[in-house]
């Protein structure tokens, strides 16, 4: 299709990688996308998943966001937490939850987690890894709870408990030690909240708050910052300036609000006789 | 040497009381040469959105054209102006569609919208190269001096500014963060966008 | 095969990186008779922590108090020559050297190791002879300067232009008719220092966990009231002539 035409197909646009490749092979090396160092986990318990994750987002070693939110909603009853290059993680939820919402309005039912997960592989595998999601899928349908983590190749796994992002050492380690089968809904959230507080404080590239999802077949529950142990402190002193502390050169005011003024013009009023 | 620093420059966006203001250095460079000092980066989309665009200058010129016509369709389509929210998934999507060949852009927007009660609402956003959105409820820092632009807003920004205080604090961070850095600063310009004006300062700095 | 023969005749090259980046950062301020030190107590390697309590910062003398901060390992062992050094010259002269031979001294031993060099940045903050606050900060081979404020390490970037700003007004205009002052109190240089580290520890993810700050003051100074009664306050003088030194421990956060 001719790309000047104002109908564009869907999908991804190539026509800058010639260029791309030109400067690449003149020596500049591309720089690399945003990656997000995180910890993301999902648990099993008695009658559901619960998936956590951190807020922080880095560029480099420096924090872009300080409160991201990285559990990313499919459908009601299915989230997916996301680690790796932010922007696919963010993309390939939000296409894959369309997906999902089309599906459910084809099939007449209740989507399944099998289905986001079948869907979700076989995207990335299509890309071959170089759309860079690591996912924590979860959530709960007609064949009870499910939880699996993808790779960015497309690979999957189905488990009773999961980790994932640079944390995912620190977190699996409360994991590995403290889960059990068949534990009550408090005591998951419990342990998911200490597995992503050791990615928090023991791995640099996470950080902030905790986040939570309690996914249960009665319903869903979003903890949005369920724990902030993180907070600034008070500065010692405020940083408030001096009006007139910047010098300037030039100054131009757009006014918004446009001034309206009414000059009534003597002797054609209206006859009204 | 990265193709993100190869023509220089920097913007940051600042949230205030009623208000935010956006900011950008006025350098174009060919890596260390200096060839602009009035090299504009920061556009309107709107009366109440701005939008600033740091990375490669060929890109910010094709940048600019893409959102001017894109949110000019959303104008003519929807028959109503875009929202500052609206806009920033515009132009996330605009550029994870270019996920496998990016333009060399961090975008920076800043903006206020009425809430229905007649409230006024600000509004800041960034992106990275490939679209990811950062919402911030304080700054948002993009282009070669972001490092420097983080360390001073962190220590500089407090909350509910008054828009000549917000001018201060956004022209203090930006003018100290372009002096640390050899490819930005050489002039700076200021936006600061309240409900019933956008007052636009060009800035007294070095110009080394 | 042809291709194991050129393994087999051809040299092979390794390869062997003996350095390493620690993370955290350091600064100094020098006022018009103290000056201030302080570094931050992370010690990382990558993404993990090492340790959350490693001091960057060092007493050498009751005069002066040396910062490093680049890879920890020849920081320590560059603190401990300094140490031995000036050890030796307090045996040969009966006296502590002063600040700006330490300066020097630190220049010759820095540069002695011009091709294979200690992977730090110092900074060295004290009382010079004439009882002026000095603050001198080296690069890794010695090149250096006499200061009065720098910062360095892994959050330079971040905290230098807040100083620049806060220190020297840079980019401020006085109101009419007044004049920015030359050095300031040490009252408004402490809050600046837990400022920029708090600062630097939310947008740096090397930076955190503790902050160490040395206080070097005058004989006779009049900013040693209001010091001894401060939060998390030491005194670690070790003479009771002249120069005192004291040490603030404060927490930054942890993640």
């Amino acid at each position: 299709m001719n790309s000047s035409s104002i109908y564009r197909p869907a999908g991804f646009d190539f026509s800058n990688e010639i260029r791309n490749n030109f400067l690449h092979e003149k020596g500049l090396p591309l720089p690399g996308a945003t990656s997000t160092g995180t910890t993301i986990v999902g648990c099993l318990f008695k009658d559901g998943i619960v998936l956590g994750a951190d807020t922080r987002a880095t560029e480099g070693p420096i924090v872009a966001d300080k409160n991201c939110e990285k559990i990313h909603y499919i459908t009601e009853s299915i989230r997916c937490c996301g680690a790796g290059t932010a922007a696919d993680t963010e993309f390939t939820t939000a296409l894959i939850s369309s997906n999902m919402e089309m599906h459910a309005l084809q099939t007449g039912r209740k989507p399944r987690v099998v289905t986001a997960m079948t869907m979700l592989k076989q995207m990335l595998h299509r890309y071959q890894g170089h759309i860079g999601a690591a996912l924590v899928l979860g959530g709960v349908d007609i064949t009870g709870p499910q939880l699996f983590t993808i790779h960015p190749h497309g690979s999957t796994d189905k488990l009773p408990y999961v980790t994932m992002g640079s944390g995912s050492l620190a977190a699996m380690a409360m994991f590995e030690s403290s889960w059990k089968p068949n534990m009550e809904r408090e005591e998951a959230l419990t342990l998911v909240k200490a597995a992503i507080a050791a990615g928090i404080f023991n791995d640099l590239g996470s950080g902030s708050n905790v986040d939570a999802c309690i996914i249960t077949a009665t319903g869903t529950e979003m903890l949005r910052n369920v724990e902030m142990p993180n907070q600034r402190v008070q500065k010692e002193r405020d940083y408030k300036f001096r009006r007139g502390t910047t010098a300037w050169r030039k100054e131009d005011i757009r006014q918004l609000i446009v001034q309206e003024h009414t000059k009534p013009v003597g002797g054609d009023e209206m006859d009204t006789s | 040497m990265s193709i993100m620093s190869h023509n220089g420059g920097s913007v940051i966006a600042m949230v205030g009381k009623d208000c935010v203001a956006i900011a950008s250095d006025l350098r174009l460079g060919n890596e260390a040469m200096g060839i602009s000092s009035n090299f504009q980066r920061i556009f309107p989309v709107s009366d109440r959105i701005y939008l600033g665009l740091p990375g490669l200058a060929t890109d910010v010129a094709t940048l600019r054209e893409k959102f001017r016509f894109r949110v000019n369709m959303y104008t003519i389509k929807e028959e109503r102006e875009i929202k500052p929210e609206t806009f920033a998934h515009l132009v996330s999507s605009t550029l994870y569609e270019h996920r496998f060949g990016p333009y060399f852009i961090e975008p920076v927007m800043a903006g206020i919208s009425k809430t229905p009660t007649g409230g006024v609402k600000p509004f800041i956003a960034a992106t990275d190269l490939i679209g990811c959105l950062n919402f911030a409820k304080d700054f948002v820092v993009a282009g070669t001096a972001s490092d420097k632009l983080y360390g001073v807003a962190e220590g500089l920004w407090e909350p509910d500014l008054e828009p000549e205080d917000l001018f201060e604090t956004i022209s203090q961070t930006l003018l100290n963060a372009v002096d640390r850095d050899a490819f930005s600063g050489w002039g700076a310009l200021v936006h600061v966008i309240t409900k019933d004006k956008v007052i636009t300062r060009t800035l007294k700095g070095r110009m080394d | 095969m042809p291709g194991s023969m050129v393994a087999m005749t051809q040299p092979v090259q390794q390869s062997f990186n003996p350095y390493t980046e620690n993370g955290g950062t350091i600064l100094a301020i020098a006022g018009s008779d103290f000056s201030v030190i302080a570094g931050d107590t992370r010690q990382s390697e990558g993404y993990s922590i090492q340790t959350r309590y490693a001091p960057k910062v060092f007493r050498l003398t009751d005069k002066a108090v040396l910062a490093v901060n680049g890879f920890a390992a020849d920081g320590n062992m560059f603190v401990k020559k300094v140490k031995q050094r000036l050890e030796w010259y307090r045996h040969a002269h009966a006296k502590d050297m002063p600040i700006r031979a330490i300066a020097r001294l630190i220049q010759t031993m820095l540069y002695a190791r011009r091709f294979f060099p200690y992977y730090v940045y110092n900074i060295l903050g004290g009382i010079e002879e004439d009882g002026t606050g000095a603050v001198y900060s080296f690069d890794p081979v010695g090149s250096y300067e006499r200061e009065t404020c720098r910062a360095a390490g892994a959050a330079q970037s971040l905290v230098q232009p807040f100083l620049d700003n806060q220190i020297y007004f840079k980019n401020q205009t006085p109101a009419a008719g007044t004049q920015f002052p030359q050095h300031l109190p040490l009252t408004s240089v402490l809050p600046l220092v837990i400022d920029s580290f708090t600062s630097a520890t939310e947008r740096h993810i090397e930076v955190g966990d503790g902050l160490e700050i040395y206080v070097v003051v005058a004989s006779g100074s009049t900013s040693l009231q209001g010091l001894q009664n401060l939060r998390g306050v030491q005194e670690v003088t070790g003479t009771t002539d002249g120069e005192r030194v004291f040490v603030i421990r404060r927490e930054l956060k942890k993640d």
